[in-house]
């Protein structure tokens, strides 16, 4: 067993890996789609490459053996031996897939190979038409039994250069037995005067006898990296005959003979028969934590930025040491900078987590590729801003709820070529998936050129599923709001809908989740636009604080549509004992904050207080408070993980005067509101 | 103790073999193309240079042979990490200037028995 413990670098590994992977996936979707850039084809190989070499290196044998026959194809293609078509691309894109699962497997210390990687890569080894020296048996070691060997040596003048040097050819020879030397020469073509010798070129040869059992291929191992630097000639001492005879020079390269190859160890089969049993079957502890890479300039501008800090400290202290009435003004530009300085720092901090969304777009011309060739539709893909970051937690898990409306764009919303054409469209349906940033949020769009939402069958399946009453009359914002509902929609039943409604309340809950809203648009044989709009960070929340009694709640900036003040005269009392009010030509309920939260001493009358409009999804309602007292960012701190989850509280926070405030959890309160109105 | 040049795109790779050659005594440079490479051994004397051959941007061939045409590493010993699988690739690559190889995988034991052989 190794002294240095390879498995601190299994992490690292598995990263690169994984990003190698996307690469290659990339490249071979670009290829596919007729790209000719001989670059993606040298991405593919140098991350085969990659892999191959690095789980050879970790010990993951099954990775190593099934990314080196990949590999052996791989270079055909590279050495422009095979073409590429889609044939290829598939079973390269099929190995792409087999190898994640073997990564994954690899790094949950599972059992890696199974019939499917087996059966894959014995595909794979049928379409590699050259022999495949990984796997054949190493050449028997040609073991010498001479007493010694006679060395005739000599050094091609640039021998130096190369880095190499015969002193250390001595030692090593040193080692495998006794060395003398017999004769040291100059070479022909030496400079006749010692002013015209270049100390960097080397003249000398020797004669040497090297007594012991050391074996021919032990000296060739010596002389291995030697191959054109020297003129060497070999004969075993006892005999002094001809039949070991060697001239290692350029016209005779060492990878052309076999009865050389023992010398070096061929890769893969040899890390595979080195591996004892049990360390195979040791499960390899599951890569903990998570890590980020971060871009270097990133970094950089922190460190700038805390300089920055520095100086602004050292400055403030200086003044803080005798102050004096007269430097206030000077004070006061002090602490505006102190104020600058730490903003900008808590933004490059902020800044560390934030990662493209091309992470989560790169996924989609694969899935795109796979859905047009199931459900034989023809769709062209644009992808636009996929530089736009987003903070790491929100990008981790928005990627399923982007899939979900991606595949049901194709799935349900664009039709099938023979329809398109039918209805006078293209018959290769357009999907576009755009991130942006608008304020303090970033937006995604996903949005297809396809049929539009259903109004009919969208309103006859909520009928169906009690979700809305006949008669009732919805605007086309309520019917597709429908879709998010739970319970809409099953996967077996929007199968006969051409609507959309898979699992659509799953992706509402999940953006949810995220502080983040999701809501579509369509227009019938149009298509449709599915907008997400998510917080820039999860950390911090920009937050109007408002008064409730004695306690201070935060409401999101984002959430708040308007507040006012309202007369007793503009509340209606409905049956139930809620309370609605009228605001842009709409009935809005109110809840009393002070009643949800159960707040002593608040305000009352409802002529004292201000109405906070709040929306989320599409809906308000108008939140009762005492007062604002601001605007203010807050930094999100968890109550769950120090309490429990509180309806209608997303978190808390610490305030400037070190009080903590709740923060409303807009979502929540409406829901709450709506339960409360059908009580 | 004698500094060394650590050229290779995997990050894995280089961890494991500068993690390695540190444990040893050894000072070792980090870089992830060859480009970097050259950047790092024009800022500083290296006294051996380790060198990927799959590198993006610049590959190790090319790296060693810009290195070899700098007069300040002219005779300094350069190896290539290299595979079994490509043997053509050594022969670029002595042809280009390196010194010699060591074929991947390699563990531990191995580099350091490489290094200690060209570093003495």
């Amino acid at each position: 067993m190794s002294a240095v413990d390879l498995t601190q670098f299994h992490k690292t590994f598995f990263e690169e890996s994984q990003e190698g992977l996307d690469a290659m996936e990339s490249a071979l979707l670009a290829l596919d789609s007729g790209s000719t850039d001989t670059e993606l084809v040298h991405t593919i190989f140098r991350s085969a490459h990659s892999i191959k070499g690095g789980a050879a290196t970790f010990g993951f044998v099954d990775v190593a053996a099934f990314t080196h026959v990949a590999e052996s194809l791989l270079e055909e293609v590279r050495s422009g031996r095979r073409p590429v078509e889609p044939p290829l691309v598939d079973v390269l894109l099929r190995s792409v897939d087999c190898l994640r699962v073997m990564l994954r497997r690899s790094s949950a210390g599972q059992p890696v190979a199974d019939a499917e990687s087996e059966e894959l890569r014995a595909e794979l080894a049928s379409l590699v038409s050259g022999q495949d020296e990984g796997v054949q048996p190493p050449p028997a070691e040609s073991v010498s039994t001479s007493a010694g060997w006679r060395i005739d040596f000599a050094a091609l003048p640039h021998l130096l250069q190369t880095g190499n040097d015969p002193l250390r050819l001595f030692r090593e020879l040193q080692q495998l037995g006794q060395l003398d030397v017999i004769r040291a020469f100059i070479v022909d073509g030496a400079p006749a005067t010692l002013a015209e010798v270049d100390p960097t070129l080397c003249y000398l040869g020797w004669e040497l006898h090297l007594q012991g059992a050391a074996s021919r291929s032990d000296l060739d191992a010596v002389f291995d990296w030697l191959d054109g630097d020297c003129v060497l000639e070999i004969h075993p001492l006892s005999t002094g005959g001809s039949a070991e005879t060697e001239n290692v020079s350029s016209s005779s390269p060492v990878a052309t003979d076999p009865s050389r190859r023992d010398a070096s160890p061929p890769g893969i089969v040899k890390v595979a028969t080195d591996i004892p049993a049990a360390v195979r079957e040791t499960p390899i502890a599951p890569a903990e934590g998570s890590s980020i890479r971060v871009d270097i300039d990133k970094i950089d501008a922190l460190i700038n930025m805390m300089g920055e800090l520095v100086i602004t400290q050292s400055m403030l202290s200086e003044i803080g040491e005798n102050f004096q009435q007269s430097q206030l003004e000077v004070l006061r530009e002090g602490l505006v900078q102190l104020e600058r300085n730490t903003r900008e720092l808590q933004e490059s901090v902020m800044r560390i987590r934030m990662l493209p969304i091309a992470s989560i777009f790169n996924r989609f011309p694969r899935l795109v590729r796979d859905l047009e060739r199931k459900l034989g539709k023809q769709v062209k893909l644009e992808l636009q801003g996929e530089h736009t970051e987003l903070d790491k937690t929100v990008l981790e898990k928005i990627g399923d709820p982007l899939v979900h409306l991606v595949r049901n764009a194709i799935d349900h919303g664009l039709e099938s070529p023979s329809r398109r054409k039918a209805v006078g469209k293209s018959e290769t349906g357009t999907l576009k998936l755009n991130a942006y940033h608008e304020g303090s949020n970033i937006v995604v769009q996903i949005s297809d050129d396809g049929a539009g939402l259903n109004r009919d069958a969208i309103t006859a399946k909520a009928l169906q599923n009690g979700l809305i009453s006949s008669g009732q009359e919805l605007s086309d914002a309520e019917v597709a709001d429908l879709i998010f509902q739970p319970g809409f929609s099953t996967a077996a039943q929007a199968t006969d809908l051409s609507g959309r409604g898979v699992g659509m309340d799953v992706v509402r809950r999940n953006v949810r989740d995220l502080g983040g809203s999701v809501s579509v648009r369509s227009v019938s044989g149009k298509g449709s636009t599915f907008t997400i709009a998510l917080p820039l960070t999860l950390a911090i929340v920009d937050g109007l604080v408002t008064a409730v009694g004695g306690e201070r709640y935060i409401v999101p900036l984002i959430s708040i549509v308007e507040s006012l003040r309202l007369k007793a005269s503009d509340v209606r009392k409905v049956a139930g004992g809620g309370e609605v009010f009228h605001f842009r030509d709409a009935y809005l309920p109110i809840m009393r904050l002070h009643r949800s939260f159960a707040c002593h001493e608040a305000v009352m009358d409802i002529e004292r207080g201000i109405v906070v409009v709040v929306e989320e999804d599409g809906r308000r309602v108008g939140l009762l408070v005492d007062d604002l007292l601001g605007q203010q960012q807050a930094v999100v701190k968890s109550l769950e993980a120090h309490y429990r989850r509180v309806q209608g509280i997303s978190g808390a926070t610490i305030l400037s005067d070190g009080s903590v405030a709740l923060i409303v959890d807009v979502g929540g309160v409406v829901h709450m509101g709506r339960q409360s109105k059908a009580a | 103790m004698a500094k060394i040049l650590a050229v290779d795109d995997s990050a894995s790779m280089r961890g494991m073999v500068a993690f390695t050659l540190r444990g040893a005594g050894y000072e070792v440079f980090e870089a992830e193309n060859g480009e970097l490479g050259l950047d790092a051994a024009r800022g500083a004397a290296y006294d051996l240079v380790l060198a990927d051959v799959n590198m993006p941007v610049m590959d190790g061939i090319s790296m060693v042979r810009q290195l070899r045409a700098m007069d300040t590493y002219k005779g300094v010993p350069i190896l290539m990490l290299t595979t079994e699988s490509h043997t053509e690739k050594k022969m670029e690559g002595k042809a280009a200037g390196a010194t010699g190889w060591l074929v991947k995988p390699f563990d531990p034991e191995q580099l350091l028995a490489t290094v200690k052989r060209v570093l003495g």
